[in-house]
């Protein structure tokens, strides 16, 4: 078999074309008309990222699958000192230590945390006795996915810690105890009921649940649940009334206001809600066809903030319009289901794991990213992979998908 | 291990963001709108405003640059404020007001801290400006009058109001629009149309530069320069001869209806009206009620039109077959009308007058006569007022006549109905309304239907509609000016009373308007008039009125001047007219001892009796 038909073109014609795409919104966000220079510079940046994201790429080709398998723990190690490292070395900009720098060049060391923590739980599923089902084995797969993600989250940086404990999906996919699941999602659920409703009335309606569950249970003779469900009511009770707790103690107003701006509870469109509101209002001005390339009024008046990192998507929605944002969205889906499509066919568990944790970091880009910036999830500090201007994520993401693509090439080599 | 996970995971993600981006691209239109709003700026661009000069191509009307101080708040530094306020004559209240109120509107945006800063003012500004940091000079478009005079038929610009923005959705808040005279009439020549530019803006509100490279900009259509009719050499000299008298000047060309001239005092000058001070100086002429600045006396002013009128009675005689020429009436310096009812005359008693004697004696015995053969033709009085007033309403009166200025009075003339309903009984005659014989009764005139009336007399028969503008540049005026209106009198009528009208300067009421070497045909006019002082009727001094063209073969002008209480008409307007003509014709006038006469001559104590709140003398 020919050497380079091993190489899962799919994939990477998938990514050429999102980094594409990337570039030319960069330089459209970035790009003024008294100032086309700055948006030239911005570029270069980004070029300069792009090398080196290939240049990893390349490097990662000459090694062996085995060698991250073997040193999958010390990578993670590494990381983890990496992100302790920053409280002594890391520099504080806008608020959150999350970078060491470098001269001119600044590092995210967070960002390669995901690409450690998803060998670490490759190499822990991986195990010869390793099994997730097992309360030992995914006490572990907790701890390996806490600990960078309290690290995380004290920089803070609540999006990368987001990212980072979404690595439960991939344990779930793997065989978790569909209790955790289920837990985890009755507990979203009343979470945002709780952001709705007020904690008083989800309690009642809690009781008045396990009230009629218990009775109809009691009813078929079956006393045994009475003592669980109890626990749950307890527990579900508990929780309703900390998130009520720490959304109106411990949060901050802006983090409340993120919040209630997605639950339609405030409407401010020149203060808090400004972000999301230009976002929006620069991807719905785009109609059908957009309003063509350097042509955004939206983007080249700067109204949204961020917008070649976060928020690059508004503008292929302004620029490109529905018909550029869903053919985006159409390649993002279609590289993540390819993906999890080549981490089925991986023979070893290291390899389908890891394979699935790259699907599930990229998934949880994609997704909390888009939905920030079309206002259907609260505002959380996420890039979109491969397009977002900046380079750590764009070389941790090259990173993730060479390792990819050499766990691929060796799968078809053997 | 679920496999099915993941892909049901991403499905719903694709589905979930498919769903949202169609419903805020395609369902939602509101978006797109508040795009346009806060980021793109529609900027008009306006072509400089059309010219003015009068029929010899002298410049009347211009533009001159006015400067406005901008001021963005967010950029100023520490200043000298007193150095600015002494520079501009504000007070530092106003500066610290108006900068409060820069900064209210926006602090990155720019407003104007001082708007209309004339040339003088710049000039010095312009070499301090590099001490006020975080302001700048606009350069703005206003008009510039080279001429102090023709203030009534200029008119003047001023900012739309709401009522003019309802009217024509063109204007937006700010522009300015011809509010009176010219300006008004010929506006959309004047103003050409606006362009539209398309900014992007950013979101601190500054200019990036165009939208979409101008593509959608629309260029503005230039403006059209006007050539007046007016003399401008006559209008200066007629507003010089009527210093310190309230009356009016209106003079036409009769072979084309052009008005060369429409002088009213007293007047002001056209430049009052533009920058910082206008606004002062507009209340002040407007509240002026006795000397009315911005009553225009020659189009506005409705006079019984007096003795000339008399003129028109002969001409309606001769066409109702009701006289001929030779018809005579005995003057007993008057004659009784009716019952004990005299009407007195200037002739000496038992003077035999035809129509021409009739003409330049100006006599009332006569012209009664003629009015009551006019009116008691068919004994039906009735009918003998509507025949009358349609031949009136022919030359023009009782109508604003169509000219081309947004001002005028139609003036009035009675018929059948107005006297039915005045006399119930319907017993009315020709004695009854004998007043109209003189031109004393229930007539009025404003000054151009008087010239109009000289002009039609001078083409024996017809006219052309009064205007004020002899050309657009690459435009032909309106075909109405061009248009020969008839009147309903034969054109053989005219020629005897030319012959009186000539002879009424040779050897009647205004010989001293004869020029030598130019025949002028002319009526004088003594008017008598009334006001009310304290709710009490009381009779003025008369107006001086007359009427003339000249020269009496293929006229080149004619020409109506009232002077308010000058008595009788030989005393001011008949001199006036005269100088006027001397003028027009002849290019200088020799007669400097008249012409010292009529600028010099003031009727200031005049006008004082009125609101002297002491009994008066008339007609001294």
């Amino acid at each position: 078999m020919n050497k380079l038909s091993r190489i899962d073109w799919s994939s990477v014609v998938y990514c050429l074309i999102i980094v594409s795409a990337g570039l030319a919104n960069i330089y459209s966000a970035a790009y003024t008309l008294d100032n086309t220079a700055a948006a030239w510079s911005v570029l270069e940046k980004q070029l300069i990222s792009l090398g080196l994201g290939i240049t990893a790429i390349l490097l990662i080709q000459f090694l062996d699958t085995k060698f991250f398998e073997r040193y999958a723990s010390l990578i993670y190690l590494f990381s983890i000192g990496s992100l302790l490292g920053l409280w002594v070395f890391g520099t504080e900009v806008s608020g959150a230590r999350s970078w060491y720098e470098m001269g001119s060049f600044s590092l995210q060391p967070s960002e390669f945390a995901k690409v450690a923590l998803a060998l670490a739980l490759a190499k822990h599923l991986g195990g010869l006795n390793t099994k997730i089902e097992r309360r030992k084995d995914y006490f572990i797969a907790f701890v390996l996915m806490g600990i960078p993600a309290v690290l995380t989250l004290l920089q803070p940086d609540a999006g990368t810690a987001l990212v980072l404990l979404g690595f439960f999906l991939v344990l779930h996919a793997e065989g978790l105890p569909q209790l955790f699941f289920n837990i985890l999602l009755s507990l979203f659920i009343l979470f945002v009921l709780t952001l709705f409703l007020g904690a008083a009335w989800v309690y009642m309606l809690l009781v008045l649940g396990l009230a009629v569950y218990l009775i109809i249970q009691l009813r078929k003779k079956r006393k045994r649940v009475v003592w669980p469900a109890l626990f749950t009511l307890m527990v579900f009770g508990a929780f309703t009334y900390s998130v009520s707790y720490i959304f109106e103690e411990v949060f901050e107003q802006r983090h409340r206001d993120r919040f209630n701006i997605i639950l339609g509870k405030e409407v401010d469109a020149r203060g808090i809600g400004y972000n999301i509101n230009q976002s929006q209002i620069a991807i719905g001005s785009g109609k059908f066809l957009g309003k063509g390339y350097l042509e955004g009024t939206q983007t080249k008046g700067g109204f949204v903030p961020e917008q070649q990192t976060d928020y690059i998507f508004s503008t292929v929605g302004e620029e490109w319009g529905f018909l550029g944002a869903v053919t985006l969205l159409g390649v993002f889906v279609l590289l993540l289901l390819r993906i999890v499509r080549v981490a089925y066919k991986q023979k070893t568990t290291f390899a389908r794991v890891f394979c699935l944790g790259f699907a599930c970091t990229l998934f949880i880009h994609v997704a909390v990213n888009m939905g920030m910036v079309m206002g259907l999830v609260p505002t959380i500090g996420i890039p979109l992979p491969l397009m977002s201007y900046g380079g750590s994520s764009l070389l941790a993401f090259s990173v993730f998908l060479g390792i990819y693509l050499r766990i691929e090439y060796q799968r078809i080599e053997a | 291990m679920r496999f099915g996970f993941f892909p049901v995971l991403i499905g719903i993600f694709g589905v979930v963001m498919f769903a949202r981006l169609f419903s805020l691209q395609i369902l939602s239109d509101e978006y797109d709108d508040m795009s346009l709003q806060n980021s793109v700026l529609k900027q008009n661009v306006y072509p400089e405003r059309g010219y003015i000069f009068d029929r010899n191509g002298v410049l009347l009307v211009s533009n001159q640059p006015m400067y406005d101080l901008m001021i963005v708040p967010k950029n100023v530094r520490a200043f000298d404020t007193l150095d600015l306020c002494n520079t501009l004559g504000i007070s530092l209240e106003t500066l610290l007001e108006q900068m409060d109120k820069a900064r209210r509107y926006s602090t990155r945006a720019p407003s104007a801290l001082v708007s209309q800063i004339s040339k003088q003012d710049y000039a010095e500004l312009q070499e301090k400006m590099w001490k006020f940091p975080g302001m700048y000079i606009q350069r703005k478009s206003v008009r510039a009058y080279q001429t102090d005079v023709a203030a009534n038929v200029l008119g003047y610009i001023s900012e739309v109001n709401y009522f003019d923005m309802a009217q024509d959705s063109y204007y937006v808040k700010g522009e300015l629009i011809g509010r009176q005279g010219i300006e008004k009439t010929y506006e959309k020549t004047l103003r050409g149309t606006k362009g539209i530019k398309y900014l992007q803006r950013d979101k601190f509100n500054r200019i990036m530069g165009p939208f979409k490279e101008g593509a959608l900009d629309t260029l503005p259509k230039p403006a059209k320069d006007i050539t007046l009719s007016i003399d401008i050499k006559l209008q200066e000299y007629g507003t010089k001869l009527l210093a310190n008298k309230r009356g009016g000047i209106l003079a036409i060309e009769p072979s084309t209806g052009e008005i060369l001239m429409s002088v009213s005092t007293p007047t002001y000058i056209p430049n009052l009206l533009v920058g910082r001070e206008r606004s002062v100086h507009f209340e002040t002429l407007k509240q002026d009620t006795l000397n009315r600045f911005l009553f225009d006396r020659s189009l506005q002013g409705q006079y019984a039109p007096g003795s000339p009128f008399k003129v028109l009675n002969a001409l309606i005689a001769l066409e109702e077959d009701v006289i001929d020429t030779n018809t005579k009436f005995t003057c007993y310096s008057g004659h009784f009308y009716a019952h004990n009812q005299f009407m007195e005359c200037k002739c000496p008693s038992g003077v035999q007058n035809n129509l021409n004697r009739g003409i330049y004696n100006s006599c009332n015995t006569y012209f009664s006569n003629v009015y009551r053969r006019i009116i008691d033709k068919n004994n039906d009085a009735a009918d003998g007022v509507n025949t009358w007033s349609k031949h009136l309403n022919s030359f023009g009166l009782g109508s604003y006549l169509g000219y081309d200025h947004p001002v005028g009075q139609a003036g009035y003339v009675p018929n059948a109905n107005f006297y039915n309903l005045w006399y119930p009984n319907q017993r009315w005659k020709g004695a009854t309304t004998v007043s109209n014989a003189i031109g004393q009764g229930e007539i009025l005139m404003t000054p151009i239907q008087l010239a109009n009336v000289a002009a039609t007399i001078a083409n024996r028969g017809f006219f052309y509609t009064p205007h004020f503008v002899k050309g657009i540049q690459d435009e032909f005026i309106d075909p109405k000016f061009r248009t020969k209106q008839y009147t309903t009198i034969s054109e053989e009528h005219f020629a005897p009373v030319v012959e009186g009208m000539a002879n009424v300067v040779k050897m009647g009421t205004a010989r001293v308007a004869n020029i030598p070497g130019i025949e002028v045909c002319g009526k004088t006019g003594t008017i008598e008039n009334f006001t009310l002082i304290n709710g009490v009727r009381t009779q003025l001094t008369d107006h001086s009125m007359f009427i003339a063209f000249a020269p009496k073969e293929d006229p080149k002008i004619a020409v109506a001047v009232i002077v308010e209480n000058g008595y009788w008409g030989g005393r001011w307007a008949a001199p006036i007219a005269s100088l006027v003509i001397e003028k027009y014709l002849k290019g200088e006038v020799k007669r400097t001892w008249l012409e010292n006469r009529m600028m010099n001559g003031s009727l200031i104590d005049e006008y004082a009796k009125v609101t002297s709140n002491k009994p008066f003398e008339i007609n001294e």
